[in-house]
């Protein structure tokens, strides 16, 4: 059993930085004396990377200063991500790098008489520390004991140490907590997800539909881009959402939808498109199966059944459809990305799926393109281990179509139940800060308690850093070489990160950690490589290229082996599913006891005087992630909580104002927040930018900022079909008298 | 020469790209900007109007910020660029007082600063890092003395406004609306 930890707050540790690199680049010079009119400029060198402040990793060029500095990061124009053209939080990059409050040594938690602290350790120390409690731990109870929660480009060879070791539990909250059930939907229809980046074809639609998908405030770049070439190109937005999102700014249509009840919005669409006919019918026939079983369940479910559920005007339903049909195929029903939300997200997702199908809008130009990639070759490495058994197991039977470990899964399987002992042992989280990412924090404070290890691996002093037992400083992506960027696109390509600079303090990227835990724990065979850039020149050898040209260009580009990005006209097609067809009826879902047909179910509304809290992103930040960073801190220091004008009235609330926010479950906010009165925002609803009010004081700058969604999300709705957690069933309502919060606590 | 921008508010989302790749191309210093994002919300649920613009010196053609300089340091440059002369500057703030667009700010070193259209960009053939980097590229920058220039045409084919016209400023930012 193990002890129990108490989240430890220290202070940073500062250090210096060398730098290397070569080129032939100019930087402007700050220069007091000579004045801006004779601009002075200094020679500069640029270093190819791609960036990890999001998934998107787009490929860019570091430029450093004549003295090694890192000045600034800009888009490669090669990269298909990208286009040369950085978001806000790559072009800030730069400060995740020069961040003051930036982990810098191995931490090794101490407890002297009931208080609990880090002391700093040697990475050899702490090494064998680590190796020697995971070897006892998967000694007593088996390498499946063992859990990899990882985020971020280091997932990949920390995931290889958890495969060698023989643990199967190596999960991505990207999955459960994220886009989870749109790519279990996808796969039920079309047998293919639409990958990362999304497959949809924006640049050349002709009408795009987002339901609750904000882009524009998601800031996926190759999305946002093409968005905007498709506003140029006029192509039609619609935009369903109880807020007026930036995005719906830009829409001809908003359909302000009460929330929850957008699957009835689907299944009314589905009802127009089929019995008006609008549906692509040569496609219909040719790909897909089961749309008599569709139309038959549509039958009654008419926009103005949907009108009483959803307050959406039938007319509006109507003329939507009609506008998405007027443009097929070359319309996207947009899959979105964030889509856990109230545990029938998979079936919502499927009715997303089944009215693209109907559109014929997958595999055709302005609708969904097919992906190729490129494979990247594996050494040779001795056979992996066959786990005897996963997180499949705690829940018998149940999730069988997640076909991702479910993060959420692995958290319950941590803590002993009276009727079984817990099945995780020991920890291994790297770049993902839990309590800001599964919900109901609180659950996840009590597995930790059962741990007999926990270790963090990240860049920052993250809250999940205060309670491992063990921190180890990961340098950031500018200081590093990584695995190579594979994710298919419109073109096969890789992209190549290397570092900028030296690492700062005492970090050390993934790769090398990762091999050091081999080594200890005698799977060295599994990291044939001392140095990751032997493996990566082996690798790009075998791809008909080397280290030296990737050095030089930061990405390379392939001509497609697949075939064209869309269907020819009347092509055969043999889609990945059980019948070989797209299914509008999913047989995998009938086969495992689920509903085939999506159908909506009415949740919760909120009770008096609460409201229901949506959360979503800000263009400048990624999650949790970036709050302290001091660029991006600079241009949002916390988030505001969206309350409509009638709803402010009754409260007597005005913006600027900080108020506290309390759940359904009395659960406090740790911070105020700044309420922004906006007719943005329908008056059944708030909204708050998720990511902040962070609690950890090594956290210079976030700490205190806002508040932190992730504390009222208590009320978690587990999606049916694969697990996750659907997040927004939770209402709050206002704690306006500052100080009887302060008592309270 | 005359240089001017079109900034298209129809495809601006107010990510602040501009105004971080602003501030890392230019070293400003953190917690000031050269140019930022202005929100404008008008309209009464479900009936609402947002407008996103990213902002900047207006580089006016009759810029009150020049003519008020004690020192000379605001000028004129090629293609009608205002600059300021960093040593030249005794950062009394006359500029900062006169400009409708707030688009001046005073530097910690004890000068004035402001958007200089990345001339030491442009005159290598490059464009301001703010219009090289936004991701929805609703930033247009060139000559309109070039008929064909890319500003030229946008402005020929698209509505757009300026802002606070009535001061007579004669601006050379251009909203596309």
């Amino acid at each position: 059993m193990a002890t129990r930890r108490q989240f430890i707050k220290i202070s940073a540790i500062g250090a210096g930085v060398v730098a290397v690199s070569s080129g032939g680049y100019k930087l402007l010079a700050s220069d007091k004396k000579g004045g801006l009119n004779a601009a002075k400029t200094v020679k500069a060198s640029r270093t190819p990377t791609y960036c990890e402040i999001c998934f998107w990793k787009c490929a860019g060029w570091v430029y450093t200063d004549d003295k090694g500095r890192i000045k600034k990061i800009t888009g490669n124009s090669e990269d298909q991500h990208s286009n040369g053209r950085l978001c806000p939080r790559g072009t800030g990059g730069v400060g995740m790098y020069y961040d003051d409050a930036r982990l810098k040594k191995p931490l090794i938690r101490v407890s002297d008489r009931g208080r609990d602290s880090f002391r700093e350790a040697s990475w050899e120390e702490a090494l064998d520390l680590i190796a020697g409690k995971i070897k006892a731990i998967t000694e007593k109870y088996g390498p499946e004991s063992m859990a990899l929660f990882n985020h971020g480009s280091g997932e990949k060879y920390f995931a290889d140490l958890f495969k060698a070791m023989g643990s199967p539990n190596i999960a991505a909250p990207s999955f459960a907590q994220c886009r989870g059930p749109r790519d279990v939907a996808f796969v039920g229809t079309f047998g293919d997800q639409p990958g990362s980046p999304e497959n949809t074809d924006i640049r050349d639609t002709r009408c795009l539909v987002l339901i609750g998908s904000h882009i524009g405030e998601n800031m996926h770049n190759g999305q946002i881009q093409e968005m905007s070439d498709a506003i140029d190109k006029g192509a039609t937005i619609i935009t369903v959402d109880p807020r007026f999102s930036t995005a719906a700014g830009k829409s001809k249509f908003w359909l302000p939808i009460k929330p929850a009840t957008d699957i009835a919005l689907l299944l009314a669409w589905i009802h127009e498109i089929i019995y008006n006919n609008y549906y692509d019918r040569a496609y219909v026939e040719k790909y897909c199966y089961g749309f008599d079983e569709l139309k038959e369940h549509v039958k009654n479910l008419t926009p103005e059944w949907a009108y009483g559920i959803t307050t959406i005007d039938p007319a509006l339903i109507k003329e939507t459809a009609r506008e998405m049909a007027k443009n097929s195929p070359s319309v996207i029903v947009h899959p979105g990305r964030h889509v856990t939300w109230y545990g029938d997200d998979t079936q919502r997702l499927r009715a997303v799926a089944i009215l693209n199908a109907l559109l014929g809008s997958w595999g055709r130009r302005g609708g969904f393109f097919s992906l190729e990639g490129k494979e990247i070759p594996v050494y040779p490495h001795p056979p992996l281990p066959a786990p005897k058994k996963s997180w499949r197991d705690w829940y018998p039977g149940k999730y069988n179509l997640a076909y991702n470990p479910v993060s959420n899964i692995l958290v319950d399987a941590s803590v002993p139940t009276p009727e079984k002992d817990a099945m995780i042992k020991g920890w291994f989280v790297s770049g993902t800060n839990l309590p800001l990412t599964i919900p109901n924090t609180k659950h996840t404070e009590e597995a930790i308690q059962h741990l007999e290890l926990i270790v963090v691996v990240d860049t920052m002093p993250m809250e999940i850093t205060g309670w491992a037992d063990v921190v180890l400083p990961e340098c950031t992506y500018l200081e590093r070489y990584d695995s190579l960027r594979e994710s298919p696109h419109r073109k096969p390509a890789v992209a190549l990160r290397m570092p900028a600079a030296e690492p700062l303090g005492d970090s050390k990227p993934a790769y090398w950690i990762a091999r050091q835990l081999a080594l200890r724990l005698g799977k060295g065979d599994y990291f044939h490589f001392e140095n990751i850039e032997d493996l990566l020149d082996w690798q790009l050898h075998q791809m008909g290229s080397s280290l030296d040209e990737l050095k030089k260009t930061g990405v390379k580009t392939w001509e497609r082996e697949s075939g064209d990005l869309y269907f020819a006209n009347g092509e055969d097609f043999q889609f990945n599913t059980n019948t070989g067809k797209i299914e509008l009826y999913a047989t995998s879902f009938e086969a495992e006891g689920l509903l085939p047909l999506p159908v909506y179910t009415p949740h919760p509304e909120p009770p008096q005087g609460f409201y229901r809290l949506i959360y979503g992103r800000a263009p400048m930040h990624t999650f949790s992630r970036t709050s302290n960073n001091p660029n991006l801190f600079s241009l949002m220091s916390e988030n505001s909580i969206w309350i409509n004008p009638r709803v402010a009235k009754e409260w007597s609330l005005t913006t600027g104002q900080k108020i506290y926010i309390k759940n359904q479950d009395g659960i406090v906010s740790d911070f105020p927040i700044k309420v922004r009165v906006t007719e943005r925002i329908r008056w059944d609803s708030v909204y708050m930018v998720h990511g902040f009010g962070h609690k950890d004081k090594r956290l210079t700058r976030a700490n205190g900022r806002g508040a932190n969604d992730t504390q009222m999300i208590t009320n978690v709705m587990v999606d049916t079909v694969m697990g996750g957690t659907g997040m927004r069933g939770n209402f709050v309502t206002f704690v306006t008298d500052l100080k009887s919060k302060e008592v309270a606590s | 020469m005359r240089y001017a921008m079109a900034v298209d508010t129809r495809k601006c989302v107010g990510c602040s790209d501009c105004v971080v790749a602003c501030q890392t191309e230019n070293d400003v210093p953190l917690g000031y900007c050269r140019d930022w994002i202005v929100e404008t919300n008008d309209g009464t649920y479900p009936q609402l109007f947002t407008e996103i613009r990213s902002e900047r010196c207006n580089h006016c053609d009759n810029a009150p910020c020049v003519r008020c300089c004690p020192t000379g340091a605001s000028h004129i440059a090629e293609g009608g660029i205002v600059l300021v002369k960093h040593n030249k500057c005794i950062g009394c703030g006359a500029c900062i007082a006169s400009c409708p667009y707030n688009a001046r700010y005073p530097h910690p070193d004890g000068y004035v600063d402001k958007c200089t259209f990345c001339e030491h960009r442009v005159k290598d053939g490059m464009k301001p890092s703010c219009v090289a980097v936004c991701p929805t590229k609703c930033l247009t920058f060139g000559d309109l003395d070039d008929p064909n220039s890319e500003v030229s045409n946008i402005l020929k084919r698209r509505k757009y406004k300026t802002l606070i016209p009535e001061a007579g400023t004669k601006p050379q930012l251009y909203f596309l609306i």
